[in-house]
Parts: C-alpha cells; sequence; structure tokens
C-alpha cells in the first residue's frame, strides 16, 4: 500500500547550487522566469494558497520604487513544523529564494520574520545570510537580508498581521484591500510568502516549470512538505505529492487504529474514517500547509475540539466580534453541553454561530476556527455530548 | 476620479472609485447598520456588524471598509447577512453590561439601539459578562470597561485627532481590552480630559464624570446662593437633546429653564469670555511691545491663547517648555468663578463661603481645570461644580421641564451681558476674531476693515488656518506696530496643533498670536457636548454661533458695558494688580510619558 | 534590577527610532530584564518619542513579551493537541515537584517562572518546552529534572 504514495526529494536535496540557479535566472531575464512561475502552478505553501507567481508579477509590476520581499516564519499553525525543518536544514534555499524574488520583483531589502519560538536557529540562519549577502553582491545584485522575530503570536502568521507586528504594532490583521503586495511593509509593495514557498520557487529555478507540473495534480502542483504527527508509525517531516487520499496517507502513517486525521491544522478540517477514502488531499479536496495529526480510537474528540478552541479563544487577535466573541462561546459551549448545562441541541445554536464565524471575520483566522469545529462536531457529535 | 457602476439590491447605482460600499448604500438611502465605524475618524472594519454581501464572494464584507469595484452586484439584506448581523449583536451582548436602565448613555447607546432594531430579546449565548468597577478617579472622564465593545472608536479619536495615544488595545484574544498604560486610573495617565473619545464612544463605557447631584443638593439648600454661568457653545447644542435639529439656537429658553430649576442667579460665561479679551487683548499688546519696543528678547512670542484647559494639559504634558507663550489669562470659567465669589459676592452682599457657582460646559476638560489646585484665588473653590450640555439636558428633563417650551429670558446682572464677539469663542477661530476686533480698535482707532466685522479669513473647519491683518495709521500710544503685520494662526484638534507647535519650535513658521482649541471645531465640538457628532452637526451648530453673533446689539468685547463697569468699579485697568491677582494664572510641567 | 534608561537608550541608537524599532527593542529589553515594568515602558516610549500607553499596548498582544514580573529562566510547556496527549502534564507535574510553582507563578527567587504556550513546533518530538530560546523535546519527568537541575547552577 505505501507504494502508492509518491515521495519526492527536492526539498532537502542537498546538491542544490544557489550561486548557480540565480546566475540561470539572471541569463534567463526576469520576464521568463515570472512567465515559469505562473506556469508552475505553485501555490502559496502557507496554506492560503494564492499563486506565488502572480504575487511576484503585482509587486514586479509596481512603480514604487521600494519595494520588499518578506519571508513568512512565522510557522504556528499547531502540527506544523516544516519550516522548521527547512531552517533547520536547508535555510540557504530559503534565503536565496528571496534573493530571487528580490532579484524579480526589484526589491533591495528581505526580511524573515522569524517566530520566537523557532529562535534557537538564529545563529545558523546569520550564518547563511553573510554568505548569501556576499555571493549575491559578487552577481552585482545589491540585496540585503535581515532577522526579525516574532513574540509568541499565532495570528502574525496572518501577512497583513506579519507587517504590522514587523512596523512595532499589535499583530492585529488589517482590511484586505489593500493587499501587500501593493500596500505592504510601511505602505511599500511587499511580497510576503511562506518558508517552503521560497524554496519552491528555487526548485522551479532549477527544473523548471514543466518538469515541476509534472508532481501532484492540475490544482495542487508540485510536492509539499507534511509535517506528521500523532498516532503514527513514524512521525515527522515528508515531502510527498499532492493529491493522495486521506487513506493512501493513513495506510503509511496510521497506526492501524486511526479514526481521524486532522488535516491543515487547529485551522483545518477534522476528516472521519468513514470519509479518508473519497477525501483528497489538496486545493481540490481539503487544503493545508502541511500539518497532519492522526488520531487513533483511544483519542476523546471532545478534548482536541476543547483543546483547539482554548487555543483559538488566546491566539485571536480580539479586535473582530465573530472571532473574539465566538472563539469563547464556541468554547464555553461546547464545555456547557459536555457538562450538561445546555442541552445538546445547543451544538446546532453553535454551528450556525461557526459559519457567521466563517463568513463575517475581519481574517483568515476567525474565518477558519468554524472548519474544526464544524467537522468534529458533524462526525462526533456522540463523543461531545457524552 | 473615474466612475464605477455598481449594483446594490439590483438598483445600478455609478459612484466614484475609492467610495466605500457603506458610503454608496447611503447615497441611495440604503442603511447598513454600523458600530465600530465614525466619520470622524479612520476605517478600522473590526465590529463586522455592516457585513454585507457581495455576489460570487463566499464570505460576507465589511461595507465600512470595502471600496467598491467596477460592476460589483451587492446585497444588503439577505438571509445569511441577517443571520450574522444577529449573531455579531448577540455576542456584543454577552460581553456589554446591559444594565441600560442605569446608563447615562441609555438615550444615545448605539447597541442598544441595534438590539432594539432587531428584537435582541432572547439570550442564546453564554454570558460572559466581566463587571470591573468603573475607574472614577477622573474629574472628567469616567471609563467603565464592563461596557466596552472594543470597537477602539476612543482609541483611534485619542490617536487620530487629538495625537495623545492616552488609550490602546491591550492584551489580545479573550482578554483584548481597552485600556490605558499599565491599565492605570485616568488620573494617573496623560490625559488632556478632552472627552472626545466620550462623544465617539457607541456605548456608555466612557461617560463624563457627574456632578448633577451635587448641583441639585446645592440648589435645594436654602443657605445656598447658586449662580450659574453658560458657556457660548452650549446654547446652540443644547436643543439637540430635546429634538430640536442641531443649530438650532435655545440661548434665552436655556436660561429661563435654568431659572425655573432654581438656580438663584443665570448669568454668562460670554460675559467673562468679553472680560479675557480685554485681558488677553492687553497682556498681546504689552508682549509685542517688550519684544519690539524694549527689545527685550525673552518674551515669550507667539503667544498662546488659554481658553481650552484640554489644550493647557496638552501643553503642561506635551511642551512644557513652550509654557511661557502661553497667555497667563484664566479661561472664561475661571475669570468668571473668581469674580463671583469677590465682585458679585460684594456686589450682591452675599457672603463668598455661602456662593455655590456652577458653570454649564460644552467641555468635560473644564471640570478638571475647575479641581486645580490653583483655581482657589477668591478663597474659595472658584467654581464648584462643572457640569456638561449633556448633564445640564439631563437636568432639565429631571425638573419635569423642557427647554422647548420656555418663553426666552434675559441673563440676570451682574455678569450677565455680553457681545457678540463673545459667542464666537464656541467656534474655532472665534477668540482669535473676538481679540483683533478689539485689539485692532485699540491700536487704531478704527473697526476692522472686514464687513460686517466678518473676520473670514480666521473662520472655518481647516484644521491649522492662518491669517494677517496689516496694521497703519495707528494711534500715537501704538505707534511701534505701525506698519507691523500681525501674523496669527488657529488650531483646532490637538492633532492639529501639535504639527503647528512643532512648526513653531522647528521655526519652520512665525506668527505673533496664535489661537488653538483641543476640540475639533472648536468648543462647540467639545467633549460635553450632544451626541452624536459629525462635521455636518459641527458645522450646523458653528452657522448658530455666527448668526448669534450678527443678532447681539454689541460686536466687539471692549463695548460690554458690565465689562468696563467691572474695571471702574473693582478691577482698576486690564492686567492691573487686582487682574493679575485674580484673572491670571500659572502652568506645571507634567511628565509627556 | 538597575535602571534601564541607558540601556535602553543604547538599544535605540542600535535598533533606531522608528515605530518599527519598537519589537526589536522590546524584546532585548525582555532578553535582558526578562519582563517589562513601568520604568522600562516609559524609558522605550521617550527613546521612540510615542506614548506609554501605545509600548503597554504593543507589548502585551505579545505572549513573549510579558508586562508582568518573570524569573529569570522562563520555562514554557506546549499545551497544543499533541504534546497534551503526548502527556504534558506529567511534565508540568514534574516541573511543579522541583521548583514548587505552578503555571502561572514564578519562585520567590525570580529564578523560574512556568507557563503554557501554544504549539511550538515539536508535536513530532513532544512533549516539548522552551526554556528561554532554548527548545527541549521528547521530554520525560526524568529527563525534566535534569534539565532544570542545569538551568539552577546558571
Amino acid at each position: 500500500m505505501a507504494t502508492q504514495l509518491k515521495r519526492t526529494d527536492l526539498v532537502f536535496k542537498e546538491d542544490m547550487d544557489c550561486n548557480a540557479l540565480m546566475h540561470k535566472v539572471m541569463k534567463m531575464g526576469k520576464d521568463e522566469f515570472i512567465n515559469q512561475m505562473m506556469d508552475s502552478g505553485l501555490k502559496g505553501r502557507g496554506g492560503a494558497g494564492f499563486p506565488t507567481g502572480l504575487k511576484w508579477k503585482i509587486v514586479k509590476d509596481s512603480p514604487e520604487a521600494v519595494k520588499y520581499v518578506v519571508c513568512n516564519a512565522d510557522e504556528g499553525e499547531p502540527g506544523t513544523f516544516k519550516d522548521k525543518e527547512i531552517l533547520d536544514k536547508a535555510c540557504e534555499k530559503v534565503i536565496w529564494g528571496m534573493a530571487l524574488a528580490a532579484y524579480i520583483v526589484g526589491a533591495k531589502e528581505g526580511y524573515i520574520y522569524l517566530r520566537g519560538e523557532y529562535k534557537y536557529l538564529s545563529t545558523k540562519l546569520k550564518i547563511a545570510i553573510d554568505k548569501m549577502e556576499q555571493q549575491i553582491k559578487a552577481l552585482g545584485i545589491n540585496f540585503t537580508l535581515d532577522l526579525v522575530y516574532g513574540s509568541g503570536a499565532y495570528v502574525c502568521g496572518e501577512e497583513t498581521s506579519l507587517l504590522q507586528s514587523m512596523e512595532g504594532r499589535r499583530g492585529e490583521p488589517t482590511n484586505k484591500p489593500p493587499y501587500p503586495g501593493d500596500i505592504g511593509y510601511l505602505g511599500k509593495p511587499t511580497i510576503v510568502n511562506n518558508v517552503e514557498t521560497f524554496v519552491n520557487a528555487m526548485i522551479i529555478a532549477e527544473i523548471g516549470a514543466q518538469e515541476y507540473k509534472k508532481l501532484g495534480t492540475k490544482a495542487s502542483q508540485g510536492s509539499k512538505l507534511f509535517s506528521v504527527s500523532g498516532d503514527c508509525c513514524k512521525e515527522g517531516v515528508f515531502e510527498l505529492e499532492m493529491g493522495m487520499t486521506v487513506q493512501q496517507f493513513v495506510d503509511e502513517f496510521g497506526d492501524g487504529d486511526t479514526k481521524a486525521v486532522q488535516v491543515g491544522g487547529a485551522s483545518g478540517f477534522c476528516v472521519p474514517r468513514k470519509e479518508f477514502a473519497k477525501t483528497i488531499i489538496g486545493f481540490e479536496g481539503v487544503p493545508t500547509g502541511g500539518s497532519m495529526k492522526v488520531f487513533n480510537s483511544s483519542r476523546s474528540m471532545y478534548n482536541i475540539l476543547e483543546n483547539y478552541l482554548i487555543f483559538f479563544e488566546e491566539e485571536s487577535c480580539g479586535q473582530c466580534t465573530p472571532c473574539r466573541v465566538g472563539t469563547q462561546q464556541l468554547l464555553k459551549g461546547v464545555q456547557a453541553v459536555k457538562r450538561k448545562e445546555k442541552p445538546k441541541t445547543y451544538l446546532d445554536d453553535l454551528l450556525r454561530l461557526a459559519y457567521t464565524m466563517k463568513y463575517a471575520s475581519k481574517c483568515g483566522l476567525g474565518r477558519s476556527v468554524g472548519n474544526a469545529f464544524r467537522s468534529i462536531i458533524e462526525n462526533f457529535r456522540e463523543e461531545i455530548v457524552y | 476620479m473615474s466612475m464605477l457602476n455598481i449594483i446594490i439590491n439590483d438598483v445600478p447605482l455609478q459612484v466614484e472609485e475609492g467610495t466605500s460600499i457603506l458610503n454608496a448604500a447611503k447615497m441611495m438611502n440604503v442603511h447598513i447598520p454600523t458600530l465600530c465605524h465614525h466619520e470622524d475618524l479612520c476605517v478600522a472594519g473590526n465590529c463586522r456588524i455592516c457585513v454585507i454581501e457581495v455576489e460570487k464572494d463566499p464570505n460576507l464584507v465589511a461595507a465600512c471598509a470595502t471600496p467598491v469595484r467596477e460592476g460589483m452586484k451587492i446585497f444588503t439584506n439577505t438571509l445569511k447577512i441577517r443571520q450574522a448581523r444577529k449573531h455579531i449583536l448577540e455576542l456584543l451582548l454577552t460581553e456589554h453590561n446591559i444594565n441600560c436602565i442605569k446608563c447615562s448613555h441609555s438615550n444615545s447607546c448605539e447597541l442598544q439601539n441595534l438590539a432594539l432594531e432587531y428584537r435582541s430579546d432572547e439570550e442564546v449565548f453564554i454570558d460572559l459578562r466581566k463587571m470591573p468597577k468603573p475607574d472614577m478617579s477622573s474629574f472628567s472622564i469616567q471609563k467603565d470597561d464592563s461596557k466596552c465593545i472594543r470597537c477602539t472608536r476612543c482609541v483611534r479619536t485619542c490617536a487620530q485627532l487629538q495625537g495623545i495615544n492616552a488609550l490602546t488595545m491591550a492584551f489580545k484574544g479573550n482578554k483584548a481590552k481597552m485600556s490605558t498604560f499599565m491599565e492605570k486610573p485616568m488620573i494617573d495617565v496623560v490625559c488632556t480630559n478632552c472627552g472626545q473619545c466620550i462623544n465617539r464612544c457607541p456605548t456608555g463605557a466612557l461617560t463624563e464624570r457627574s456632578y448633577i447631584e451635587d448641583v441639585w443638593n446645592a440648589i435645594y439648600d436654602p443657605n445656598k446662593h447658586v449662580v450659574v454661568q453658560t458657556a457660548p457653545a452650549v446654547r446652540v447644542a443644547l436643543g439637540e437633546r430635546f429634538g430640536l435639529r442641531a443649530g438650532h439656537r435655545v440661548t434665552g429658553k436655556m436660561v429661563a429653564s435654568l431659572r425655573a430649576m432654581g438656580f438663584d442667579s443665570v448669568l454668562d460665561t460670554d460675559w467673562s469670555a468679553d472680560l479675557t479679551i480685554m485681558e488677553e487683548g492687553t497682556e498681546l499688546l504689552s508682549r509685542l511691545k517688550k519684544a519690539l519696543v524694549d527689545g527685550n528678547k525673552s518674551v515669550a512670542l507667539p503667544m498662546f491663547t488659554s481658553c481650552s484647559p484640554g489644550w493647557i494639559k496638552f501643553m503642561e504634558h506635551i511642551f512644557p517648555e513652550m509654557l511661557p507663550n502661553l497667555s497667563t489669562c484664566k479661561s472664561p470659567q475661571q475669570m468668571f468663578g473668581v469674580l463671583a465669589k469677590t465682585y458679585y459676592a460684594e456686589k450682591k452682599g452675599i457672603d463668598p463661603k455661602d456662593i455655590v457657582s456652577v458653570s454649564i460646559m460644552p467641555c468635560t476638560a473644564k471640570k478638571y481645570e475647575a479641581n486645580r489646585p490653583e483655581m482657589r484665588d477668591s478663597g474659595f473653590q472658584d467654581v464648584d461644580y462643572v457640569l456638561t450640555t449633556r448633564e445640564l439636558a439631563s437636568m432639565i428633563q429631571q425638573s419635569g421641564t423642557n427647554v422647548k417650551t420656555f418663553k426666552s429670558e434675559p441673563y440676570d446682572s451682574i455678569m450677565g451681558e455680553s457681545s457678540g464677539a463673545a459667542v464666537i469663542f464656541g467656534a474655532t477661530g472665534g477668540v482669535m476674531e473676538a481679540a483683533i476686533r478689539t485689539v485692532y480698535e485699540i491700536v487704531t482707532g478704527r473697526e476692522v476693515p472686514f464687513e460686517n466685522l466678518r473676520i473670514t479669513p480666521v473662520r472655518g473647519f481647516e484644521g491649522i488656518k492662518e491669517a494677517s491683518v496689516l496694521i497703519e495709521n495707528t494711534v500715537p500710544e501704538y505707534n511701534f506696530l505701525e506698519g507691523v503685520e500681525l501674523k496669527v494662526a488657529i488650531a483646532h484638534g490637538l492633532a492639529n496643533a501639535r504639527k503647528l507647535v512643532e512648526a513653531i519650535k522647528d521655526k519652520k513658521v512665525e506668527y505673533h498670536f496664535i489661537e488653538v482649541m483641543a476640540c475639533p471645531g472648536g468648543c462647540l465640538g467639545g467633549g460635553g457636548q450632544p451626541i452624536p457628532t459629525n462635521l455636518h452637526i459641527r458645522e450646523r451648530r458653528a452657522d448658530a454661533i455666527y448668526n448669534e453673533d450678527e443678532k447681539m446689539a454689541i460686536r466687539k468685547s471692549h463695548e460690554n458695558k458690565e465689562v468696563t463697569a467691572l474695571y471702574a468699579d473693582f478691577l482698576g485697568e486690564p492686567n492691573g494688580h487686582l487682574s493679575h491677582k485674580l484673572l491670571h494664572t500659572y502652568y506645571t510641567e507634567r511628565n509627556r510619558y | 534590577m538597575s535602571n534601564s534608561e541607558e540601556f535602553i537608550s543604547q538599544l535605540a541608537d542600535k535598533h533606531g527610532r522608528r515605530r518599527e524599532s519598537l519589537m526589536p527593542i522590546l524584546q532585548e529589553v525582555v532578553d535582558e530584564y526578562y519582563f517589562l515594568n513601568e520604568e522600562r515602558m516609559v524609558n522605550i516610549a521617550k527613546e521612540l518619542d510615542i506614548s506609554t500607553a501605545e509600548v503597554y499596548g504593543t507589548a502585551s498582544f505579545y505572549s513573549f513579551l510579558s508586562t508582568e514580573e518573570q524569573g529569570k529562566h522562563v520555562i514554557r510547556v506546549c499545551q497544543t493537541i499533541i504534546c497534551d496527549m503526548k502527556r504534558k502534564e506529567d511534565i508540568i507535574e514534574a516541573i511543579t515537584e522541583l521548583i514548587g510553582i505552578k503555571p502561572g507563578e514564578t519562585t520567590h527567587d525570580g529564578k523560574f517562572s512556568l507557563e503554557y504556550t501554544n504549539c511550538l513546533g515539536w508535536c513530532h518530538e513532544g512533549p516539548a518546552m522552551l526554556i528561554n530560546d532554548e527548545p527541549y523535546t521528547k521530554l520525560t519527568p526524568e529527563k525534566v529534572k535534569d534539565i532544570l537541575v542545569s538551568y539552577m547552577k546558571k
């Protein structure tokens, strides 16, 4: 069964010559490389899935003189640790991917927004940055890269919130539009991409869009890093093509007693056993930033849901009503049902509220709180009630 | 600006690019409810009550924060929207202290109005109320977190309009709250007490500290002689609390209702505004003389007006090095207060200890001002209680009357007469205009060369205004000003004031005399005025003020006979010995951070 | 703790006095003094010429920028689901037994603070915790004791 999973090894492959790839892109020309990026079908690897080539093109086409490239290394989604692994084992690809983006769009400064929890990686990163800066200077490109740190706020993984934080403010998401590609860091056009996305840009530079497109499915091209944890036969970071079913995934990673898989972290969807076979992992099915949490039948889905809701109640930025109050109500609500203080029909009131949170919240955090809530309540209602 | 075609609820509409969906809907008289939105402030988009549906967008979008796009098809009344709005409202109500019966903002609470509109009569969700005690530390502003809906209107007001940032959102998630630095009491933070946050709070989380009961007690006390003074801007706004349109003047009716309520003497802050012009105008001329004739370089110029206590506290905190530039004149309220317990007491034969001095102000900072320790030159606290326009409206209602139904009555005497120059104190530029009318005439012996005394360059709502007056053919005493172009500037709103002061400090601009009012629009937009406030309302109030001016028999402060009599009978001359003792004050450096 | 004025002034020289300098300054003040108090926040506000409320509002948003007293070594134990499944409570118990504080508390000598934190990104090697910037993974009660003993000597 395990052979059905298509393993790839592009992200951590050790023989990439970044300097040479940069040279190759310079010879190819900026427009041609943007075309390659667009053609590759690469979508942002943070989870939201915006086409990366288009994002770069918007910033490239902006007439503004000052532009920025920002790497979103604020990996906070519960169950996600692949960016940490990349920064630990392949950080030069990230850094060169940023340099590549800067070269393409005409940015002279870049920043890596590293979550405070990963500060232990900074020494390694600084050495790699120094090396890249020297090499890129030799190529005649003027680009400097700085490390900035988060300080323990999940919501800063949302790009507008991340930029607010970089500007020394509360990490509260701002209204979109404007998007960072138009008005970003310090009001200038800014590329904000996930760690893995920058690596994928380098992979596209290396193998070309044609080869890249052969991986994955039409809606989810390329390979993807998955953070696998929970009740598994093996845990860790795995590079897989997208487009597999949850069943295929469970066959390889499960412990033989898998009850549910949470795809996409606390803000993703909980897939119950009965839907493993028909659920595709990718943008055509359940999208994911790479978090795969596996639960076996010994686990209480109530505990899992409560744990998520405690997380969201604390990590909501607190500015918009549906998210700030909604997260509290969902948590207090399931607790009240569990304690029989509210009738089990109250779960239906909460489900309706979860839909409102999805429709009416200001940013992606509030909009996705309902995902786990709905998929757990709808599939495991008896575990919540009894 | 290019025009975009959109469709709202199946009706096509053309609007300018950049228009928000909210404003586009307004053009078609489609009402979309709002809470965090305020016309005076930048868009936040955080309450989400204004969500609407756009075709092909699976999510709802905030109408206030979303600009229209070409071809946008917008729906403002669908099942999905209605469900979301009801939810959002119910969520806010689970956090909100809904003791509405005992809330002073019950009649101006936007949350309450929405709850009524949506008939939120059932409690679906769980009670999340935390009931912290209100912060009553400030003389001016009462802050009750239990009523806060985290719309951040106060935070944005303090930051954008006033540039103070005394308020902030603190913490995040379920702990997110409106806060001061380290959650200190309001009395201990860098706050000017301007009360603009109160005017923009959609609920009763921020209110004025009320002294209504104290004033009733004084009125009912047979041993007390209670005098009341009314500030210029009150008369053009009080009517709003009784259903009259903004800008409907109720001067005489207000006097009648105060008298009916039992105040022993109903007097006018306009009188002491005229007096202020005499003192401040004289002070300006003497500063100019010292600088121009005596070559005294230590004379602080430009001279700033000192009528606005929010502005005074702002200077004490933010630019203490510029305190010598502030006129030493007390504000009209405090000039009135000190004279009520000296001059008035003497003339009326009343023991000043039996006088209770009440003032009705468009302002919350005046409450703090009255309680400053230096404001006791009469030997007593010069002004005992300060009420806002809103509190006065409540008192009139409590007395079972309605300001609309009274017949106009005149102010009492003495200290009741006033000029048109005094009433315009209530609008930004008004003090400047009043000062120029008098100073120009003193210096040249002629009226200011403006049609019907309308000094239009200093009028209007531009954030910072500049004007100059060329002084020619002076009377002999002031020939040192011959040919001098008197340069003046006016700022309203403390964010504008800060820009102006910084430009002066950086020597980018030079002026002789500057008027600053802490509040947008001047006192007519004060923190004690009826709620709501917006540019349109402030414009109507300003029109009313200038109309009142033109209706007055005298238009210039130096022609106020009761003021002339005051100098003849009591003070001597402007800036004289007794004036200095009673009518002038000093300022205290405070922490900027 | 000594007056922070000079230290913060040096930080401002290093990071600049713009609004975007605020986060790195806050972070380094916490590195040096373990938490933000009134005096430190006032000094930061002075250097950047912003209001103290803005400093406080920003700092309090971030879990790692404590505006309340914290110890020299902050132990943050991951409470999120996988670490929870991997018995993070045993780790908390072991810590409490050893240094006598529960989550949310600081030892009397100001040496340790203990708190829960959200996902540290070590689910595959849980249960996990951070002490200051250093992650510790695959924890067992025994392992935790060894780690803490090494910090007691620091």
